[in-house]
């Protein structure tokens, strides 16, 4: 491993301490640390999921109180005639808003939040390395995410705007201006999307490289935490899925620049073509931007309860499971489009085999909790509430993978409700109880706890509230990316719903407030954090918090047992580091 | 059950069907529902933080794994087979019945183009008729419709039908259903189609059998230039033509 660093970095391996006298710019902005460049990319991507809510409330705004002049969108005489005139939204900024949110919180904040963020964090503390193997592709990989995003946001000062044509981007429609009055703003978002693959790229090889070569003595693979191991299937799944979509994405852009027709039915193309692609990439996406979070929430879980995690070996195989099966379910996502009816019956059945590994994750927290001595803080409430909701999002993909009852179904506010309940009440708790869990190591202070769980608290409901009846909009027959849903009177006659989840989202939106304020207030006036609040088992918590640059302070770790030895007989205390020397006691049996 | 998940009114042969299949999904995931969050909030307050307790020191249970991988894999497998032949009768076209009559429904944005055949029941002849936004059959007919688009994708929508197929362009894509109460619903698009996605509607009449006899004859005749003759050859053509071989014939391609 060390033969790749360059020889500043390998001199460095011995004298941590000369790192830190390093000019500002090198310490905090062009930084080769793990440290800093997860926190740069925490930085980057709670920003952007603050953009992409933001855009969300300016949508639901208008499902509300569609072109009603008398109820305009606040501030929305701020934009230009092109987006917002006399009080009333227009229809091609709304598809802006439906392709920008989709595409932001998916590509800049759900995904960096939970891989550029976690993995860059998490994975050298967790298996005992003192940097990532390649510390400046790994700076490299920030520093083209950020301008991949501040791109794809200048595309909404472009001539013609964003990009309309939905966070999918199906051609005909995304290739052709004629069609929807966009061109320079969907050149940008494909340019965009590209950039930020290469940073995904160059991030995943260096988590697979650095998670295979420089576990610390005695980290084998299954003394490994469920992060780590989550973030290194997830890792596998980048290196495999992005290059497919970065592929699809060029010729996207070559259809739409020079008319090049590998999409386009006028020239020969097939529109089913970028489909077969796009979701080819997007449905190991899903699982990418839902498998790490499953990781952090086993540790924090097994924290909470005091316990051993339930089936630590099953729940390894099932991420593994998920994995592997999750390369053959694209096609659930194109029954409707026409697609050979047989390959739907396929990808049914794949789909709904994907359930069985996920069940076996739910049951497996739930045997964790039992039998638990429970703590509820912050990350727990969050934690457990991925729980809760997960099941919701898993069990309305059963309806969506049944392909004849997806048939109403399909492209309806159902699939709306099923992606928000998996990718908000999973990923985004899941995140929020990451950040609240690891924000004592990161910065060396405790969140405040009161404020933390009243953010929870309100967020659970609220996002419930806002979620929920989306369902029965959908199986009611709304459909999605209407500008304007009271043109149908099988819709218009729930609009007091729609206007019930406006309400709820923008509470939703306004809770948010907590966190940010306790995030703020907490980086500067917390209460210092010692090395292991939450008495945790896995290595970052035997490091300083923070952990200096080196990350164990000249001395390597050395791994004597697994992460979630709670309540162990061979310790006096409810947990048992995994650096502590063997007790001498008798060791416990394992089933 | 239907009034908690809001489902519109059924008005097709199938559409019955995939309600039951709905319905059953749905008991099946409140049941699991309920089950695990009740056992999830059971834990939580039973097994809460008190003082100076430990925690039951487990592993796990290989047991308790295969039993939920079992019984998880077991209730997805008969959903899956339940579900694949009632999805082939709507979904393949050599599974496709007999159609009674067939039309021709092109979309462009933001609008459906619904081509009737003339008098002598046929597609893509001379006689044919197209009529712009107005998709109208004959209540208990089988009708199959081919759906093509113009510019880009769109997808066909009728709630009550509880159909949906997209219309791509460059393919000719075929989809059946028959309704079965006579009234005036919507046509919808469900694929986003560009800035007028949202009022790309049609309306959709089912007419009875007298009524459509009446309608069909006089759009017939409209579109032939209006004779009495026409009309009446119109009217009987439309009889013959029911349950006619050739329609049969026409071969979906894709």
């Amino acid at each position: 491993m060390s033969t790749v660093a360059t020889p500043q970095e390998t001199g460095t391996h011995g004298t941590h301490g000369n790192h830190e006298d390093l000019p500002f710019l090198r310490k905090y902005v062009f930084s080769t640390d793990h440290k800093v460049i997860g926190i740069q990319f925490l930085f980057m991507s709670l920003l952007f999921l603050l953009l992409g809510g933001l855009l969300a409330m300016a949508m639901r705004w208008q499902l509300a109180w569609p072109t009603d002049p008398s109820r305009p969108l606040p501030g929305g005489s701020l934009l230009p005639d092109t987006m917002f005139t006399s009080g009333v939204m227009l229809p091609e900024f709304y598809n802006a808003l439906v392709t920008m949110h989709g595409t932001i919180m998916v590509f800049f904040a759900i995904m960096p939040l939970l891989v550029g963020v976690w993995a860059n964090y998490l994975i050298p503390l967790q298996i005992g390395a003192d940097d990532m193997a390649f510390p400046r592709l790994n700076m490299a990989s920030f520093w083209l995410a950020l301008p991949a995003g501040l791109l794809m946001l200048a595309s909404f000062a472009v001539v013609g705007g964003a990009a309309n044509a939905g966070w999918t981007g199906y051609p005909p429609l995304s290739i052709n201006e004629v069609y929807s009055g966009v061109k320079t703003g969907q050149q940008l978002w494909a340019i965009s999307l590209v950039i930020l693959g290469f940073s995904s790229l160059m991030g995943a090889v260096n988590y697979i490289t650095t998670i295979i070569n420089m576990r610390a003595p005695g980290m084998t693979w299954f003394r490994l935490p469920l992060s780590t191991w989550a973030l290194f299937i997830t890792s596998i799944l980048l290196l495999l899925a992005v290059p497919v979509l970065a592929g699809g994405l060029i010729m996207l852009f070559f259809d739409m620049t020079f008319g090049m027709g590998f999409f386009n039915p006028a020239t020969g193309g097939q529109p089913l073509l970028w489909q077969h692609l796009f979701w080819f990439f997007g449905h190991p996406e899903v699982y990418i931007l839902i498998l790490p979070a499953m990781g952090f929430v086993s540790d924090i879980i097994a924290n909470g309860a005091r316990k051993p995690i339930f089936g630590y070996k099953a729940m390894v195989w099932a991420i593994v499971g998920i994995g592997f099966i999750g390369w053959v379910v694209w096609g659930h996502h194109m029954f409707m489009s026409g697609m050979n009816p047989l390959l739907g019956g396929f990808f049914m059945v794949t789909t709904l085999i994907i359930a069985v590994p996920s069940a076996i994750k739910t049951f497996n927290w739930l045997g964790t909790l039992w039998g638990g001595n429970i703590r509820f803080h912050a990350p727990n409430l969050h934690a457990i509430s991925f729980v809760a909701l997960f099941v919701i999002g898993g069990l309305s993909g059963v309806f969506l993978a049944a392909a004849p009852v997806d048939v109403p179904l399909h492209d309806t506010y159902f699939v709306v409700a099923h992606i928000h309940y998996v990718l908000v009440g999973g990923s985004l708790f899941g995140i929020f109880a990451a950040i609240t869990f690891w924000f004592p190591k990161m910065f060396g202070r405790m969140m405040n706890e009161p404020l933390g769980k009243l953010h929870w608290l309100l967020t659970f409901v609220f996002f419930n509230l806002t979620f929920f009846p989306m369902h029965m909009l959908g199986s009611a027959g709304m459909m999605r990316r209407l500008y304007d849903p009271t043109n149908y009177p099988h819709i218009a006659q729930y609009q007091d719903t729609n206007v019930f989840i406006t309400i709820s989202a923008l509470l939703l939106f306004a809770s948010q407030t907590l966190f940010i304020v306790n995030f703020f207030w907490s980086l500067f006036r917390g209460k210092k954090a010692p090395a292991n609040p939450w008495q945790a088992n896995s290595l970052e918590w035997s490091a300083p918090s923070p952990p200096p640059h080196g990350n164990w302070g000249g001395h390597m770790p050395i791994v004597h047992r697994g992460p979630y030895e709670y309540s162990s007989p061979e310790s006096e205390e409810d947990y048992l580091m995994q650096t502590a020397p063997p007790t001498g006691k008798p060791a416990p049996v394992h089933s | 059950m239907d009034r908690f998940w809001r489902l519109p009114q059924n008005i097709s042969t199938f559409g019955g069907d995939i309600d039951s299949m709905f319905r059953i999904i749905a008991w099946i995931t409140t049941i699991v529902f309920f089950a695990v969050e009740l056992l999830l909030v059971w834990f939580l307050f039973r097994y809460r933080y008190r003082a100076g307790r430990k925690a039951t020191y487990t592993h796990g249970n290989n047991r308790m794994e295969v039993a939920w991988t079992a019984g998880t894999a077991l209730i997805v497998v008969v959903l899956g087979v339940m579900s694949r032949g009632l999805w082939l009768e709507i979904k393949d076209p050599r599974h496709f019945p007999d159609p009674e009559l067939e039309l021709l429904v092109t979309a462009k944005q933001f609008e459906w183009n619904v081509t009737y055949p003339g008098a002598d029941g046929r597609l893509e002849t001379g006689d044919d008729f197209t009529i712009r936004n107005q998709l109208h059959v004959p209540v208990d007919t089988n009708v199959r419709i081919t759906l093509r688009s113009e510019d880009v994708i769109h997808s066909f929508f009728v709630p009550q039908l509880r159909l949906k197929q997209d219309a791509v362009p460059g393919m000719s894509i075929p989809a059946w259903f028959e309704a079965t109460v006579p009234g005036q619903y919507t046509l919808g698009c469900a694929e986003l189609c560009g800035v007028g996605h949202y009022s790309m509607d049609a309306s959709f009449v089912v007419h009875t059998a007298d009524d459509w006899a009446t309608w069909y004859a006089q759009r017939q005749t409209a579109a032939a230039g209006g004779t009495a003759a026409n009309l009446a050859a119109g009217a009987t053509a439309t009889r013959e033509r029911a349950g006619s071989p050739e329609a049969a014939a026409a071969a979906p391609s894709n």
